[in-house]
């Protein structure tokens, strides 16, 4: 997310609108956005509904064996269609934002 | 003769396996391409493990005090379970995510949804497709899923 927010004015020039969804709720992540100075869109799945939904529950992997999401992005095009997905098989291992601007170029 | 200087081969080498470990998560997480691949701090555990090496071998001629020897096992074997965490942390644990088989696949309509923002406001994934961004519409939403700080 660092990444993002780095590259947020490329983002936003490619007409891309970053969204950060986890289980954090709404006070926490004002926390560490305020620390980490992000200043694109966060969200609060604090049910996991959303991360359920995406299959991307990571079963009792949070504090005191809490459900949360595992790593993942998706880019959708405006209809809402899938267009490029990361699942990465290592936490360490993400998606740069150069290669999700590359494949940004080709959204109509 | 007794020989009772100091083993820099030995130290230097636990020192640096530390170094090696710790600088992954301080200092390489933050370049990609050392992040994704730990060439350079699997470099420094292979620096590190060779002055381990080289500092037991020394502690371990014939005229050196049990004591010295003693010492370089304890380093040299904190040396390699350093490493072996390191590569633990890396290799085994870093890829104990789910499969998620059933993730939205490219092609596919991503499921709708409502979550909460920072001003505890509903928001849908339908408004942020369609609500402007710069004065127009979004050309796309680039969802980005995290474990979160709970």
């Amino acid at each position: 997310m660092r990444g993002i927010q780095k590259n947020l004015a490329l983002f936003n020039e490619a007409g891309i609108r970053p969204v950060a969804i986890s289980v954090d709720r709404p006070d926490v992540t004002r926390d560490l956005m305020q620390k980490a100075g992000y200043s694109f869109t966060f969200l609060s799945d604090a049910n996991v509904d959303a991360i359920k939904r995406y299959d991307l529950v990571h079963a009792g992997a949070g504090e005191n064996g809490h459900d949360i999401s595992r790593p993942a992005e998706f880019l959708l095009d405006s209809s809402g269609t899938v267009r490029w997905v990361n699942l990465t098989e290592n936490y360490w291992v993400r998606a740069r934002p150069e290669q999700i601007l590359e494949v940004a170029k080709s959204l109509r | 003769m007794k020989n009772k200087r100091l083993n820099l081969a030995l130290w230097s080498g636990l020192l640096l396996s530390i170094f090696a470990f710790l600088s992954y998560f301080l200092i390489f997480v933050w370049f990609p391409p050392m992040r994704d691949l730990p060439l350079a701090n699997l470099a420094l555990f292979a620096l590190a493990i060779l002055l381990l090496f080289l500092g037991v071998r020394r502690a371990f001629r014939r005229d050196q005090l049990l004591r010295s020897k003693v010492a370089a096992s304890v380093a040299a074997s904190l040396g390699v379970l350093i490493l072996a965490a390191f590569i633990f942390t890396f290799y085994i644990s870093g890829r104990a995510l789910p499969r998620s088989n059933g993730a939205p696949h490219v092609g596919q309509k991503a499921p709708e949804f409502t979550l909460t923002d920072t001003n505890n406001r509903g928001v849908t994934l339908a408004e942020l497709l369609s609500s402007s961004q710069d004065g127009k519409p979004p050309r796309g939403v680039l969802l980005i899923f995290y474990r979160g700080y709970w």
